[in-house]
C-alpha cells in the first residue's frame, strides 16, 4: 500500500479541513494542490513503473477520507518491522507507544479535530538524537539504558505536527564509522542484501526507510553519515546546511559539522520531513535564523513537466569524485545520471575543486579533535556503569575503556593528539586553513554551476566485516561526502541506478550539492530527477513481494 | 522603669484612642531632665561636646562611659599619648619603669598591644634626657580609622578593616622581616582574580544561581552538560565584561570568541570548561587605588593583562560531610580519597570574569588593596556582589622573590585558599618571607614552581601540588557557540551609561575638600558615596555631611547591622537636617535626635521639628532668656555667687546646674556657660 491512491474526491475533502490547519502547516496544503488535481487528470496504474511518491501525503489523504485509519498504517509498518528486523536488525529500541498514538490519532479524526501535517506518520530517529520517552544510546555502551529528560528539538518538532516516533535506530557509535558496525549493540544488514552493510553511521535510519519499516527517518550527518548509508540503501537522503536544522538533542560528535538529517523513499517526502525540522532554536546557538521556504511546493508531478524542466540549470560534475579509486560501475552510473540531466535540459560540465582531496585528512582532524572534546563527559560518573576504582583518574580510565568502542578511543586518542600543545598549529589549526579553502573552492564552484554532482560513495554497499580491519579504507570511503560537511552546504543523495551485487544488485546514490540553504533547489531538481527516471525501483527484494500487492 | 520611658504606653496607641502625652512619661521627662542638667553641668567645656544633643540622662550617661571607658578611642589616644610623652626625668628609674609599664598594660587591656621591641625603644627613649620628637604613632591619626573599618564590617569587608583585627604576634615579626629584606629583595607579585558575574541566569542555560541553595537545584540539562544539551550565550555576560573591561582601561577586543579548556574533574559536566584563551575580551588596561592611611597612603597603578569570560565549575560534595567540602576549594580535592562524593552542579555554568593583573604588586597589602579595589570596581558596577566568602570573588596569587637589580623573575609559586583581603596580605607576606629567607640560606632551587595553599589556623603557606610542566588544556575554538561581535554603538552605549568609578570619585572627593580619611570612608562602598553624593546635592554641606555619614549614620548601621539604603532616611533629609542645624532653626542635639528618628521611622525634619514641638521645646537659644534665667539663679545664690567671686571658681559647675534646674534642661548648655561665665567674672 504504498503507491499513491489518489483522486479528485480526496482533494475536495482535504480543503474543507483547510480552515483548521494550524498556521504552520499551511504551505503543505497548498503544495499538494497541484499534485492532486494532476494526478486526477491522469490516473496511474501501473505500480512498478510509477515514480516514487509522498507517503507522507499518500498516508494523510488516506487519514482524512477515512479510507484507512491511523492504527491500520501504524500496523503495516509494525508488521512489516517485525518480520524484517531479525534480517535487518536497524532498531535499537522499537516504541511501545505506536499503536496507542495512531488510536489518538484516529480518535482525533473521528472527532473532526484537525491534524498536524505528519499525522500517523511513523518516524524512525536514529539513537543519538534525544527522545525523552525511549533510551538514547548514541549506539554506545557507555549510555546503554540512558533516557534523556528532553525531546531534540527535532523530535519535538515531529511530534508536534502528529508524527509517531516509531523507534530508535542503529549506528556506529557516536556516529563514528561508516558501516554500522561500530555499533555498541549490533550490526544492522542492507536490506539489498543481508550480507551486506548499510553505509553508516546512519545505517539503522537508511536500511529502516529502506525496508519501509517506517515511513521517514532522522538521521545526523557529520562527513557523509546520512548520504553514504542512503546510496548504499537505494533512499533518498538529504544533509541540510549548517545551521539549517537546531541540533539541540543531538548528541554531539562533532559539533562544527554535525547537523541532522532526512531519510525518505522519495524527495518528497525527505523535504517535507526537512520543512517540519527546520528553523531558527533559540536552544542552539549554530542554528540559523533564515526563513524555511516551503520546499514541497516546488514539487511538479512529472505529468506536468514541459519537456525540458531542468532547463538551463548549471550542473557541475566534480572531476576528482570520478578518478582513481571509484568503482567503475558508480562511475557509469553517474555519468548516466548526468546525461539524464542533460536531458531534462541542465548544462553539465566538469569541474574541478582542487582542494578536494585536502579535505579527507582535515576533516579526520577536526571532527576527531572535536570529539575528543564532545566524549569527554561521558566519564563514567555520571553515565553508564561506575567501574570501581580508587583513584580518580583510573576511575575515568577504567569506566572509559569498559564503555567506549575501539573506533571511537582511536578517534579520542586522534583527537587529543591533535589538540595537544605543540602539534595543534600542525593539526587542528592547519586543517581549519585546508577547511576555509574548501569552502572557497565550493564557493567557487558554486558560483559558476547551480548545483555541482557526484557519487554519494565510491562503491556500492561492501560485505560486513570487509573494512571492518582495514580503517583506512573505510575513511577513504567518505572522500565524497567529507569536503560537504567543511563547507557547511547541502546535499542530496538519490538513488539514480544499479551495479551489480546482491540478490538483484546494488543501488548507486547521486549526490547533488548547492548552495548554502538551497535546499529548495536541490529537492526540486532532485524530485524531478527521481520522477523522470526510467525503469528503476528502489524497493529492496528484501520487501518487494510483500509491497507489490 | 523601662516602659515608663516610652512617651505612649501600647495600649494607647493599640486602642485606636487619642493620642496624647502619657503623664507618667512628663513626670519622668522631667525629673530626667533636672539629672541630665546636674550631669551636663558639671562637665567642662571639652567634655561636654561629647554629650551634646543626647536626650537623657541616660544617653549622656553612656556617651560618657564610652568615652572614658577602657575601651575607647580617646582612652587608647589618651594612653598612647603618656606612653610616648612620659620621660624618666628625676623619677628614680624603678618608678618610671613601674608607671610606664601600668601604661603599658592599660594598653593591653584595651586590646592593643605594644610588642616587646617598640616597648623597649619607647622606654630607652624615655629615659635620654633630651626629650625627642613626638612618638609619631600610626594611632593618632586612626580614630576615624577605626570607625570607618568598624562600620564596614557590617557591610563589607575590605583590606583595611581586617588589618584592625588582633594578629598574631608571628605576623608582626614577620613584618618586622619584610621591612628589613626590602632592601635587599623585591617581591613579584600577580593575581588572578575570577569574578562571579552576578547575572540572573547562568552564563550558558536559563537557570538561576542563587548562592546556598540545596545542591543540584539550581540546574538543567545543559549546565549539567547532559549529552545532546548546547549552550546558549547569556547576552547580560557580555555586557558586564565590557562593562569590567572598559572600568579597568582596557582595549576590547571587538571580534573575540569562546573556547574550550579540557580537563577531567567530576565538578566540570562537560569534561571541558568554556572560556576564552587567545583572544580574551578586554587587554592592557590598568587599576588604580589609593592605599589607606593606616598603611602610609599613597597612590599604585597596577596593570592589567587580560580579563575574560568563562564558565565556573561545581563543587565536589563528600557524602555525610557535606559543610567540610564546602569550605575546601576543589582543588584541594585533587589529593583526596574520593569515594563516595557527589558533585553539587548549582554554581556549574554561573558566569565568570577572568581579570589578570601585570605582576606590578610588591607587597601583601598591595595585593590585599588590589584586591579590594576590585571589589568596590565591581560593585560600582553591579555587574558582581564581590563577596569573598561565598567565593564570588577569588584571588589566586602568584608571587616570586628577586634580589634589588636582577631583572628576570623568579621562581613563581601559586597561592591559593585565601578567603579574605586580610588573609591574603597575610599569606603573601608569609609566602614572601620564605622564599626570602631560601634566597639568604642560598637554598634557592628549593623554590619550585608550584600551589601552594594558605592555612588560616597555622597562618602558613603549605604545597599543594608540585607542577610537572605546564598543564595542557588542548584548548580549541568552542564550536557550539557563535563568535562575540562588538560594534562600535554598543560598547559606546556601555561606556555613556558607567557610573562614575571609583578612582575617580575619590579624586572629585579630594578636590571638593574632604581628607583622605573622609574620601577613602565615603568612596569604599557604592551606596554611602550615593548617599553623601544625593546629601550634596540637595545642598547639604560638604564637610557635614561627611561627618553625619561617617559617625552617627556609620554607628548606627554598625549596630543594626544594616546597609545605607535599609535606612529610612533619605539623603534629601539629611540635607534638611544639615541645614536646618547650620541655620540655627535646631541645636545640633535636636538634630541628633531627630536623626535616628528619620533613621529608624522616616519622615522630614520639617514635621518631626513641628511634632517635637508638641511635646518638648528645643533648646533654648536666646542668649537673653538664657540671662535671664542665669541672673535669677544669682540672684537667687548670693551665697555661692560670693563664695565664686572669692576663688571658689569650682562653683561655676554649680550655677550652671542651677540654670539648668531653671530651664528645666532646655538651656544651650554652650551658650548657657558662655554666659554664666561672662556673668560670673563680669565686676558688678
Ligand atoms: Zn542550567
Amino acid at each position: 500500500m504504498l503507491s499513491a491512491v489518489q483522486n479528485p474526491r480526496l482533494f475536495l475533502i482535504q480543503s474543507r479541513f483547510h480552515l483548521h490547519f494550524p498556521p504552520k502547516s499551511r504551505h503543505f496544503h497548498r503544495s499538494k494542490v497541484p499534485l492532486a488535481s494532476q494526478i486526477l487528470t491522469e490516473p496511474q496504474t501501473l505500480f512498478s513503473t510509477l515514480p516514487p511518491s509522498s507517503e507522507i501525503l499518500t498516508i494523510r489523504k488516506s487519514l482524512l477520507s477515512r479510507q484507512r485509519t491511523a492504527v491500520e498504517i501504524a500496523e503495516e509498518f509494525l508488521n512489516r518491522l517485525r518480520q524484517t528486523e531479525p534480517q535487518i536488525r536497524s532498531f535499537l529500541h522499537v516504541s511501545e507507544n505506536a499503536i496507542r498514538e495512531a488510536e489518538e490519532i484516529d480518535g482525533k479524526i473521528e472527532r473532526n479535530e484537525e491534524l498536524g501535517p505528519l499525522a500517523g506518520v511513523l518516524i524512525g530517529v536514529k539513537d543519538n538524537i534525544c527522545t525523552i520517552d525511549m533510551p538514547s544510546t548514541g549506539g554506545s555502551r557507555i549510555l546503554a539504558n540512558y533516557q534523556p529528560a528532553f525531546d531534540a528539538t527535532a523530535v519535538k518538532k515531529l511530534r508536534d505536527q502528529g508524527a509517531i516516533i516509531v523507534g530508535k535506530t542503529n549506528l556506529d557509535e557516536f556516529g563514528m564509522g561508516s558501516t554500522t558496525e561500530g555499533s555498541g549493540f549490533q550490526v544492522t544488514s542492507n536490506p539489498w542484501d543481508v550480507s551486506r552493510v548499510p553505509g553508516g553511521s546512519s545505517g539503522g535510519s537508511a536500511a529502516a526507510v529502506s525496508a519501509r519499516q517506517c515511513v521517514v527517518a532522522l538521521g545526523s550527518d557529520t562527513g557523509g553519515s546520512v548520504r553514504q548509508p542512503a546510496s548504499f540503501c537505494g533512499v533518498v537522503g538529504l544533509k541540510p546546511t549548517y545551521g539549517r536544522v537546531s541540533r539541540f538533542g543531538l548528541m554531539a560528535y562533532a559539533s562544527s559539522l554535525d547537523v541532522i538529517g532526512c531519510f525518505g523513499s522519495s524527495v518528497a517526502d525527505t523535504g517535507i520531513l526537512l520543512h517540519s525540522i527546520s528553523g531558527h532554536d533559540r536552544l542552539d546557538a549554530t542554528s540559523s535564523e533564515r526563513e524555511v521556504p516551503d520546499f514541497a511546493a516546488q514539487f511538479i508531478s512529472e505529468n506536468f513537466l514541459e519537456s525540458k524542466p531542468l532547463k538551463g540549470l548549471r550542473v557541475g560534475m566534480i572531476s576528482e569524485t570520478l578518478g582513481d579509486g571509484v568503482d567503475k560501475g558508480v562511475i557509469s552510473s553517474i555519468r548516466v545520471a548526468a546525461s539524464h540531466l542533460e536531458e531534462l535540459g541542465c548544462i553539465v560540465t566538469e569541474v574541478s575543486l582542487p582542494s578536494f582531496s585536502l579535505g579527507l585528512p582535515a576533516y579526520y582532524i577536526l571532527a576527531s579533535s572535536e570529539s575528543s572534546s564532545n566524549l569527554s563527559r561521558y566519564d563514567g560518573v555520571r553515565y553508564g556503569n561506575q567501574v570501581a576504582a580508587d583513584e580518580l583518574i583510573s576511575l575515568y580510565g577504567a569506566s572509559r575503556a569498559n564503555g567506549f568502542g575501539p573506533e571511537v578511543k582511536m578517534r579520542i586518542l586522534m583527537g587529543t593528539y591533535a589538540l595537544s600543545a605543540g602539534y595543534y598549529d600542525a593539526y587542528y589549526k592547519r586543517a581549519q586553513q585546508v577547511r576555509t579553502l574548501v569552502q572557497k573552492s565550493f564557493k567557487a564552484a558554486l558560483d559558476e554551476n547551480d548545483i555541482l554532482i557526484s557519487p554519494a560513495a565510491p562503491s556500492a554497499a561492501y560485505k560486513i566485516g570487509e573494512k571492518k580491519n582495514d580503517p583506512l579504507a573505510m575513511y577513504a570511503g567518505d572522500i565524497m561526502t567529507v569536503n560537504v560537511n567543511l563547507a557547511g552546504l547541502p546535499a542530496l543523495v538519490l538513488p539514480c541506478g544499479f551495479v551489480e551485487g546482491g540478490p538483484t544488485g546494488l543501488p548507486v546514490g547521486l549526490q547533488m550539492i548547492g548552495a548554502a540553504f538551497d535546499e529548495g533547489k536541490l529537492l526540486k531538481v532532485g524530485h524531478i530527477f527521481e520522477q523522470t527516471l526510467q525503469g528503476c525501483r528502489f524497493v529492496p527484494p528484501l520487501i518487494a513481494d510483500g509491497l507489490a500487492c | 522603669m523601662p516602659e515608663k520611658l516610652h512617651p505612649l504606653t501600647e495600649a494607647d496607641v493599640a486602642d485606636g484612642k487619642k493620642v496624647v502625652a502619657n503623664p507618667e512619661y512628663i513626670v519622668w521627662r522631667q525629673t530626667d531632665r533636672l539629672l541630665r542638667g546636674w550631669i551636663t553641668g558639671t562637665l567642662s567645656e571639652e567634655v561636654l561636646g561629647l554629650v551634646v544633643g543626647l536626650d537623657t540622662s541616660a544617653e549622656v550617661w553612656q556617651a560618657l562611659l564610652d568615652a572614658f571607658s577602657q575601651e575607647s578611642q580617646e582612652r587608647e589616644f589618651y594612653l598612647q599619648q603618656q606612653l610616648s610623652l612620659y620621660r624618666k626625668g628625676n623619677t628614680p628609674l624603678v618608678d618610671y619603669i613601674r608607671t610606664f609599664k601600668l601604661l603599658c598594660d592599660d594598653l593591653a587591656a584595651i586590646g592593643k598591644l605594644i610588642d616587646d621591641r617598640k616597648m623597649a625603644s619607647i622606654c630607652f627613649r624615655g629615659i635620654q634626657t633630651r626629650p625627642l620628637f613626638l612618638y609619631p604613632s600610626a594611632l593618632f591619626t586612626r580614630k576615624n580609622g577605626v570607625l570607618f573599618c568598624t562600620m564596614k564590617s557590617a557591610q563589607a569587608q575590605t583590606a583595611t578593616h581586617e588589618n584592625q583585627q588582633p594578629q598574631k604576634v608571628s605576623y608582626h615579626s614577620q613584618a618586622k622581616t619584610l621591612e628589613k629584606i626590602s632592601h635587599e629583595y623585591e617581591a613579584v607579585i600577580g593575581i588572578e582574580t575570577h569574578v562571579q558575574l552576578s547575572t540572573l541566569t547562568k552564563a550558558f542555560c536559563s537557570c538561576p544561581y542563587l548562592y546556598g541553595s540545596q545542591p543540584n537545584t539550581c540546574v538543567c540539562p545543559i549546565c549539567m552538560g547532559l549529552p545532546g544539551a548546547l549552550p546558549v550565550f547569556n547576552s547580560k555576560v557580555i555586557e558586564f565584561a565590557v562593562k569590567v573591561g572598559l572600568a579597568l582601561n582596557c582595549n576590547l577586543s571587538m571580534n573575540s570568541k569562546f573556547d574550550r579548556k579540557q580537563y577531567f574533574y567530576p565538578d566540570l559536566p562537560k569534561g571541558y570548561q568554556i572560556s576564552q584563551f587567545d583572544i580574551p575580551i578586554a587587554t592592557g588596561g590598568f587599576i588604580d587605588l589609593d592605599l589607606p592611611m593606616e598603611f602610609g597612603g599613597g597612590h599604585r597603578r597596577f596593570g592589567i593583562t587580560r580579563v575574560h569570560m568563562e564558565e565556573d565549575a561545581g563543587k565536589l560534595l563528600h557524602s555525610g560531610n557535606e559543610s567540610y567540602s564546602q569550605e575546601i576549594p576543589y582543588s584541594l580535592l585533587h589529593l583526596t580519597h574520593y569515594y563516595g562524593i557527589s558533585v553539587d552542579l548549582n554554581r556549574a555554568g554561573v558566569p565568570l570574569l577572568e581579570v589578570v593583573s601585570e605582576p606590578d604588586i610588591r607587597s601583601g597589602i598591595e595585593a590585599a588593596e588590589y584586591a579590594a579595589e576590585l571589589q568596590r570596581l565591581v560593585r560600582y558596577l553591579g555587574v558582581s556582589n564581590g563577596n569573598m566568602q561565598e567565593g564570588s570573588l577569588r584571588c589566586d596569587v602568584n608571587v616570586s622573590v628577586r634580589p634589588i637589580g636582577q631583572s628576570e623573575f623568579g621562581t613563581k609559586v601559586e597561592v591559593k585558599n585565601m578567603n579574605s583581603f586580610s588573609a591574603m596580605n597575610r599569606a603573601i607576606d608569609f609566602e614572601i618571607s620564605r622564599q626570602v629567607l631560601l634566597h639568604r640560606q642560598g637554598q634557592v632551587d628549593q623554590i619550585v614552581q608550584e600551589t601552594r595553599l594558605w592555612e588560616e589556623g597555622a597562618q602558613k603557606t603549605v604545597t599543594m601540588r608540585k607542577k610537572e610542566g605546564l598543564a595542557d588544556y588542548r584548548y580549541f575554538p568552542e564550536p557550539d557557540l557563535p563568535e562575540v561581535i562588538l560594534t562600535k554603538e554598543y560598547v559606546d552605549n556601555i561606556r555613556d551609561t558607567l557610573p562614575e568609578l571609583p578612582e575617580i570619585k575619590r579624586r572629585r572627593y579630594e578636590k571638593i575638600g574632604l581628607s583622605m580619611q573622609d574620601v577613602l570612608f565615603l568612596a569604599n562602598d557604592v551606596n554611602v558615596a550615593d548617599f553623601f553624593d544625593a546629601a550634596v546635592e540637595k545642598g547639604a554641606d560638604v564637610k557635614l555631611a561627611a561627618n553625619w555619614i561617617m559617625s552617627d549614620i556609620a554607628a548606627y548601621l554598625k549596630n543594626e547591622k544594616l546597609s545605607i539604603n535599609e535606612i529610612k532616611l533619605t539623603p534629601q533629609e539629611l540635607a534638611e537636617l544639615i541645614s536646618s542645624i547650620k541655620g540655627g532653626t535646631i541645636s545640633g542635639k535636636i538634630g541628633k535626635e531627630i536623626l535616628f528618628e528619620l533613621i529608624s521611622k522616616g519622615g522630614t525634619v520639617k514635621a518631626l521639628i513641628e511634632e517635637k514641638d508638641l511635646v518638648q521645646a528645643s533648646y533654648i537659644v536666646d542668649p537673653a532668656e538664657i540671662e535671664k534665667m542665669i541672673d535669677k539663679v544669682l540672684a537667687d545664690n548670693p551665697k555661692q555667687l560670693q563664695q565664686y567671686r572669692g576663688g571658689k571658681t569650682k562653683l561655676q559647675g554649680f550655677f550652671a546646674g542651677q540654670v539648668m534646674k531653671e530651664s528645666k534642661g532646655k538651656a544651650n548648655p554652650g551658650l548657657l556657660n558662655k554666659i554664666l561665665s561672662e556673668k560670673l567674672n563680669a565686676k558688678s
